[in-house]
């Protein structure tokens, strides 16, 4: 459990390795789509290419903007391209930092998806069964009624019994599928050598220590929103339980006198009650609270935590009688 | 601190992943009823349209009212919309945030329905067989000589593998409706990604301090709902235990004080006696059913106003900053409770 936990803790403070696995969460989904669809050529020539390329082409774009949405980033980055600019001043290199790393990732599962049917082939074969010329192979099938566009149109078809005795549909699928396997793995080997060379290239064009500073305040951003969450979240429970409870303080029958205890016969409080206060902030109104949410977008505080960072701490010292010292945290 | 950190977001992760793992699971329970649904096409051709396009929008309405029925936030939202205004405003756009949200989650297992539905296409075979024109795949002379009635007939037969002979003609016409069939599945996937796609990337361009305020509240709502509710229960169980405690008291002629003695006496630390003061604050001073009844018409006729009494909220720092007044209390105090809390003496000393 304790390991679990600290697994979490370790994926929730990067938010750049939670990002990577919702990638490739979704790329193995791209993957388990293409194998669990039923591709269904319809095999007639005026249907096979529209009906192949859309499947090769749909899809990606599908899943492409799938990968837009999941990612945390993107809302990160469209609230702060469009903030005002308020107290902290606008970063455009983080935003392009954002934008890039996001769309990296968008992208890999749609290759994913085209690199799946080049390899697998199915989809090649339908779209240009009827583009291949007949002759380089033997045993075409020519005392059916039909012209020789109808009959490649058909070759993806297996069950078709026009080519029940020939050996002409597996040698035109296979082909048709050595080129679609050809295609495929250069387009694999173009992305990989293109991925090494802008690795080893980007540190001759780019300044190291502006990138590092980018991808700081890309995190913080991230983290930033995360905590503002999740204070929301705090916040209103407090708030609810507070208004709950002075509800039905309310409803007394007697009337009760609101002064403020003689010290001595203060109730012990529970001290979960005073971390709950602390939790509020001094917000306890609606309009605070509405106030505070309009601040938070139209002037995002400034960079600076010195004030809180280095707030005078209260100090408890304990005398007797006499006045003299027994404990002091000074 | 970090301990409440981590129990806070499992709680949290966990009321909103509990809302995810019910539309994932009716997600999952609708892709799993279709596999198991044996659709039987009528092959009649009064009735072939009616099934097939019957089965791709019925259940899809059935699932989207499902996911309304076991939304636990349905009942918050109309509780927000009927209750009378009273001390706190009614903000409308709240209410249209709430709606949204509940239709997004309701809208994900019928879409899960309708794409399976289109993608295996053997409703839309069923319901358009009648409508093929079967010259487009090959020189068949099936439907030469037969009548108008005949020849829809036959044609409403083709979803049947036992009653239509032809088998070619039955493969190629299956094959041909059902691309057509996965085409407007594909082209329905792609319509509602992309506009999840514009309203969750392109939002953020419109009124987003707006939206901010409207999640807020309305998530305040919810935790409302739950902190009244468990409030209720808590205290119906202190007054139980507190109304059962006075009756065997009454039965047995023995009068008991409840109120807390003044602090330090040596009997105080009885179990029972604890237990009992913690009951009675737990009361909250609502000792009798009308008031309690009065309590639970009110939250609902007359909710109170989002504004926290600066008393309840700073009681403690009144205390810690008022030192005059409290200097003789705490001289008495001290010389008679030697376990005094810590916040009677403040001293500030700043780091400076």
């Amino acid at each position: 459990m304790e390991r679990l936990k600290l697994v979490l803790q370790y994926f929730q403070s990067k938010s750049e390795s939670i990002s990577n696995v919702i990638c490739i969460i979704l790329a193995l989904v791209s993957v388990k789509l293409y194998t669990s669809f039923d591709f269904n050529c319809p095999c007639l020539p005026q249907y096979n290419k529209l009906y192949s390329l859309g499947v090769m082409i749909v899809p990606p774009i599908i899943l492409f903007f799938l990968g837009v949405l999941v990612n945390r980033h993107t809302g990160v980055m469209m609230d702060e391209w469009m903030r005002p600019v308020g107290n902290r001043s606008k970063n455009p290199a983080v935003v392009k930092y954002l934008f890039s790393a996001m769309l990296q990732r968008a992208m890999l599962a749609p290759m994913v998806w085209i690199l799946v049917t080049l390899l697998d082939g199915k989809i090649f074969i339908c779209a240009f069964s009827v583009s291949v010329d007949p002759a380089l192979f033997s045993g075409l099938p020519n005392n059916t009624g039909l012209d020789v566009i109808k009959v490649m149109a058909k070759v993806p078809c297996k069950e078709d019994i026009i080519f029940r005795n020939s050996s002409f549909r597996k040698a035109v699928s296979r082909y048709v599928r050595c080129y679609s396997q050809a295609v495929g793995w250069s387009i694999l080997l173009f992305l990989i050598v293109l991925g090494a060379i802008g690795r080893l290239v980007k540190p001759y064009f780019d300044d190291h220590a502006a990138s590092l500073q980018t991808r700081y305040w890309s995190n913080y951003l991230d983290v930033e929103q995360k905590l503002f969450d999740e204070t929301c979240v705090l916040h209103a429970r407090d708030f609810a339980r507070k208004c709950v409870v002075q509800f039905f303080e309310d409803m007394r029958e007697d009337a009760v006198l609101r002064l403020p205890h003689p010290l001595f016969v203060t109730n012990p409080k529970v001290e979960w009650e005073d971390e709950e206060e602390e939790r509020l902030h001094g917000v306890s109104k609606q309009e605070q609270v509405d106030q505070l949410l309009n601040k938070w977008y139209y002037n995002k505080p400034e960079l600076d935590v010195t004030r809180i960072a280095h707030r005078p701490k209260s100090c408890v010292t304990w005398e007797d009688r006499n006045g003299k010292t027994l404990y002091s945290d000074v | 601190m970090d301990k409440f950190r981590m129990m806070f977001q499992f709680l949290q992760s966990n009321q909103e992943s509990f809302m995810n793992g019910i539309c994932g699971i009716m997600a999952l329970a609708s892709a799993q009823m279709y596999s198991a649904f044996e659709f039987s096409c009528p092959c009649m051709p009064e009735y072939n349209y009616t099934y097939g396009i019957g089965l791709l929008f019925i259940p899809t309405i059935w699932f989207f009212l499902l996911g309304f029925v076991m939304n636990n936030n349905v009942s918050a939202l109309t509780d927000e919309w009927k209750r009378p205004t009273g001390k706190r405003t009614k903000d409308p756009t709240i209410l249209r945030y709430m709606f949204c949200s509940i239709t997004q989650r309701s809208l994900i297992a019928p879409a899960v329905w309708v794409s399976v539905t289109l993608m295996d296409g053997k409703s839309f075979l069923c319901a358009f067989s009648i409508d093929l024109d079967l010259d487009k795949f090959g020189n068949y002379s099936l439907l030469t000589g037969l009548s108008e009635v005949e020849k829809l007939r036959l044609l409403a037969r083709i979803p049947c593998k036992e009653l239509f002979e032809h088998h070619e003609i039955r493969e190629a016409a299956s094959r041909y409706i059902k691309c057509i069939s996965q085409a407007c599945g594909w082209m329905f996937l792609l319509m509602i990604t992309f506009m999840a796609f514009l309203i969750r990337a392109i939002r953020p361009c419109f009124s987003q301090a707006a939206f901010l305020k409207t999640k807020y509240w309305s998530h305040y709502i919810e935790i409302e709902r739950k902190m009244f509710d468990d409030t209720c229960k808590e205290h119906a169980k202190s007054f139980a235990k507190v109304c059962i405690h006075q009756y065997f008291e009454n039965i047995s002629g023995e009068i008991r004080s409840f109120h807390h003695h003044r602090s330090g006496k040596g009997d105080s630390d009885d179990e029972d006696e604890d237990s009992r003061r913690s009951d009675e604050e737990k009361l909250l001073g609502i000792r009798a059913q009308d008031d309690m009844n009065k309590v639970l018409w009110n939250w609902h006729a007359s909710k109170p106003a989002l504004a926290l009494r600066k008393d309840q909220v700073d009681g403690e720092n009144n205390g810690r900053l008022n030192g005059e007044a409290n200097g003789a209390a705490n001289g008495f105090a001290k010389g008679h409770t030697p376990d005094v809390e810590k916040r009677e003496w403040a001293v500030y000393y700043s780091k400076v």
